[in-house]
């Protein structure tokens, strides 16, 4: 859809103060960015801090802690599996090292366990590589261009960007294993995006002090994680993948460490049972949650089940209470509603404005920061763009792109951009996008060390489903960069343990029961919800009303 | 309007606005009647499918949903991305949720980095026909027909460029009557030229061989101990590299750089 006679009448308002921002832009005057003060005083119109949005976790290692209700209602949720239903003494798969999860962190872990000896099975709800991996676009940051830039800088923006508050061993791990992830990704063949002489290409992110975003275009992730993927298929006889194979329940052993895992086919709806060695969740994040009905960039399948299958073995959550809603959704046109306008656009220079044409926030603060502005611009002060189907957005103004950077940077840096809205008959290179904050990230989630390991032997997690690295707020780049960081340690750490794990002690669903006791205990309210959700459900609930045979366990048949 | 200031779009149902006209589509020639301006996916779910395979980012980047339709009127068949592509009246459709490709299993460390390579573990590429049904089945607008002709010529750095964009939905080969499997060939050129072919890095190597022997240990170190106030002090002072800086740009504090 193109834009409609009122809109294309909005824009020329930006058309109108457009030359002197460009102006601006080329003497290097900045919108004056946020003090720390007025990031924390904007910080009130966040998602986050609605207290109505929350509730309290009733049980588990984390009773009291109150997250968004969408997340609890899922920590309050049974199995769904009846644990007495299950025989656990016939595995039917058995391997050293199991992966939940076939994105970018459980690609990287599969390459790294086998590279240290052992042998790997992939478990996977969607195909290989179907992850919010595939769906970054903007970049992957590393210190990598020594002259300017360290480590020591990376460091300090990863933690000026989530408040202060994430762990610094996390983050020191992240900022010195970044160049070598660099390497090893260059090594693999990803497609970076280079000059001449091979120096890498890199942006600006919010909050960066330095350019040190890396990418591949604008579909980076996909750039990475094909690679992966292509690299995992290179490997057939050590790392085996199921598909649509979603893991709901982690098993224990006697002796309290993890020792597998059960499977359900989403084909053939049987459950099995794998044992394993060692496990790592690395099952993303969780927007298709919709926390507090936001739209969201994210794939389908992230329903965040490895925070459930975690909790219930006993692993503390950390962060949760933070959800990163990434500024710039489109909101127009409909189709294209809750997709990620990737950051990049405003670190090549767009200006955000409102419905006068105006700038109101310097366009790189922090997420958090910078979607607090959008949202009290529109809904605060009234100065959004309206839209048809009544919502409201702001300007990205991408044709201050080319002609800042020269005609034709806008196609060759945002390909997939331009052709999607270009489908839409809006070009991207003369007409700005609408957009609004839409659920992009889960900041928070398991707890780990610097070595991905649990509070539970044998029990690793990385990239989205784990937290402390990125605190309150991860900044641009360090999504793509967690998840090959923390994905080959925890590769690593699982084989290592793999070796030394005692291979005796028979398999238990017992913390299963102890979990559905406490919900009992807890005397939450027992609906027919279970627990991992597996799958979002966006069926016509007129259909379902005439299922009359049919029976739902969740959102599953 | 939600206080929030977004409704969700959670279901294909509720995004139907009251007065939206509903048009007839054919899936796997089965008739339903949906609101005319969801994409074929949204459709599909608002006839009450719950989707588990032909569907993945939502977003046209990761190819989990290709799918084959034809308009009516019309002999051809024609494709597109269902998270992609708008229904339109009395529209035949199938999904390809899954297609059975070849892929060759290689080490690109040791593969030769010539072109001859794609011809050896795909020597099917020689059967091309040019008919350009592959650049016709692109939903990225490809021009596959052009890089499967670069890669018939050897030339692997005409064939990454070119291919850059696949999603790898299969479409392509789906529809190919040479049965090349032009995703496969595209990725193992683009592994081979990244790899291989395009100049290195060189500050890149000079990063790792800095992290490998500590250089930031100590400094690291320090700024984990350093309290909150103190490191808010130091972030503020930040030296900024402007937006419009070029390559040559270098801070005026370095002495947590190891330089070049």
């Amino acid at each position: 859809m193109p834009y409609t006679p009122e809109l294309k009448e909005l824009i020329k308002k930006v058309e109108k103060t457009r030359p002197a921002r460009v102006e601006k832009k080329r003497n290097g005057e900045e919108f004056a960015p946020m003090t720390l003060q007025e990031r924390e005083a904007i910080l009130k119109f966040h998602p986050d801090f609605k207290e109505e949005g929350r509730t309290e976790i009733l049980v588990g290692p984390n009773k009291g802690y109150r997250i968004a209700k969408e997340m609890v209602r899922l920590f309050h949720a049974k199995s769904r599996l009846d644990p007495d239903a299950i025989d656990l003494s016939k595995p039917d798969f058995e391997t050293d090292v199991l992966i939940v999860g076939g994105g970018g962190a459980g690609g990287a872990a599969a390459l790294l366990a086998r590279e240290n000896g052992a042998k790997v099975l992939i478990a996977t709800k969607l195909r290989m590589g179907d992850a919010n991996t595939m769906m970054a676009e903007g970049g992957i940051q590393a210190a990598t261009k020594t002259e300017k830039d360290s480590p020591y800088y990376h460091y300090l923006d990863a933690m000026g960007g989530g408040h202060f508050k994430n762990d610094p061993d996390l983050v020191k791990t992240l900022v010195v294993e970044a160049p070598k992830v660099m390497a090893w990704l260059e090594k693999l063949g990803a497609m970076f995006s280079k000059f001449d002489d091979g120096r890498l290409k890199a942006m600006h992110g919010g909050g960066t002090s330095r350019k040190r975003m890396h990418y591949a275009g604008d579909i980076t992730g996909a750039e990475i994680m094909r690679t992966v993927r292509d690299e995992v298929k290179n490997h057939p006889d050590d790392i085996k993948i199921l598909e649509f194979t979603p893991a709901v329940e982690l098993i224990l052993n006697a002796s309290g460490a993890c020792a597998g895992a059960v499977l359900y086919n989403l084909e053939t709806e049987e459950y099995l049972v794998v044992r394993a060695k060692s496990i790592i969740l690395a099952t993303g994040g969780s927007g298709r949650l919709h926390i507090q009905d936001f739209m969201t960039t994210n794939h389908y399948g992230a329903t965040g089940d490895g925070l459930i299958l975690g909790y219930r073995a006993g692993v503390p959550l950390r962060f949760l209470h933070t959800v990163q809603y990434h500024p710039t959704g489109a909101v127009f046109p409909e189709q294209a509603e809750g997709l990620l306008i990737t950051e990049k656009f405003r670190g090549a220079g767009a200006n955000v404005l409102n419905i006068d044409g105006e700038q109101f926030v310097y366009e790189r603060e922090p997420r958090d920061v910078e979607s607090s502005a959008f949202i009290r611009e529109c809904l605060e002060r009234g100065k959004g763009v309206p839209t048809p189907t009544g919502k409201f957005g702001v300007w990205l103004d991408s044709p201050m792109i080319d002609i800042l950077k020269g005609e034709g940077t806008v196609r060759k840096e945002f390909p997939g951009k331009w052709i999607l809205f270009h489908r839409y008959g809006i070009d991207i290179t003369k007409e700005p996008m609408l957009v609004y904050p839409t659920l992009h990230y889960q900041n928070g989630g398991l707890s780990i060390n610097s070595r991905t390991e649990t509070v539970v032997p044998g029990l690793f997690v990385a990239g989205e489903a784990s937290g402390g690295v990125h605190g309150e707020n991860r900044l641009m780049g360090n999504s793509l960069l967690d998840v090959m960081v923390f994905g080959r340690i925890a590769g690593c750490s699982a084989a290592v343990y793999a070796k030394s794990a005692p291979a005796d002690g028979a398999l238990s669903l017992d913390h299963v029961r102890a979990y559905n006791k406490a919900l009992e205990t807890a005397h939450v309210p027992v609906d027919s919800r279970v627990a991992p959700m597996i799958l979002p459900d966006y069926s016509n609930p007129d259909v379902r009303k005439k299922q009359l045979t049919t029976k739902y366990v969740g959102t599953l048949r | 309007m939600s206080k929030t200031g977004t409704k969700p779009k959670k279901t294909a149902a509720k995004a139907k606005a009251p007065e939206e006209a509903l048009v007839p589509i054919f899936v796997m020639g089965k008739r339903y009647e949906v609101p005319a301006s969801l994409t074929i996916q949204k459709a599909l779910e608002y006839a009450g499918y719950q989707l588990v395979r032909g569907c993945g980012c939502r977003g046209g980047i990761c190819g989990a949903c290709g799918t084959v339709f034809r308009y009516p009127g019309s002999y051809r068949i024609e494709v597109g991305l269902a998270c992609q592509t708008v229904v339109q009246p009395d529209m035949y459709i199938a999904q390809i949720p899954f297609f059975p490709a070849n892929k060759a299993v290689y080490d690109i460390e040791t593969l030769p980095a010539v072109g001859a390579t794609l011809g050896s573990l795909y020597p099917e590429i020689f059967k091309c026909v040019g008919c350009g049904t592959c650049t016709r089945s692109c939903p990225m607008d490809i021009d596959v027909l052009g890089y499967i002709s670069k890669a018939i010529q050897g030339d692997l750095t005409a064939v990454a460029e070119g291919s850059f964009d696949c999603v790898m939905c299969g479409l392509c080969a789906a529809r190919c009557p040479a049965e090349e499997v032009q995703y496969n060939i595209a990725i193992l050129a683009r592994r081979l030229y990244a790899r291989h072919v395009a100049p290195k890095a060189g500050h890149l190597a000079r990063a790792v061989d800095a992290v490998e022997k500590g250089k930031f240990d100590k400094a690291l170190e320090e700024l984990k101990k350093t309290s909150v106030d103190d490191l808010k002090k130091i972030y503020k002072a930040l030296e900024i590299e402007p937006d419009m800086a070029d390559e040559s740009w270098k801070p005026r504090d370095g002495v947590f750089l190891v330089g070049e």
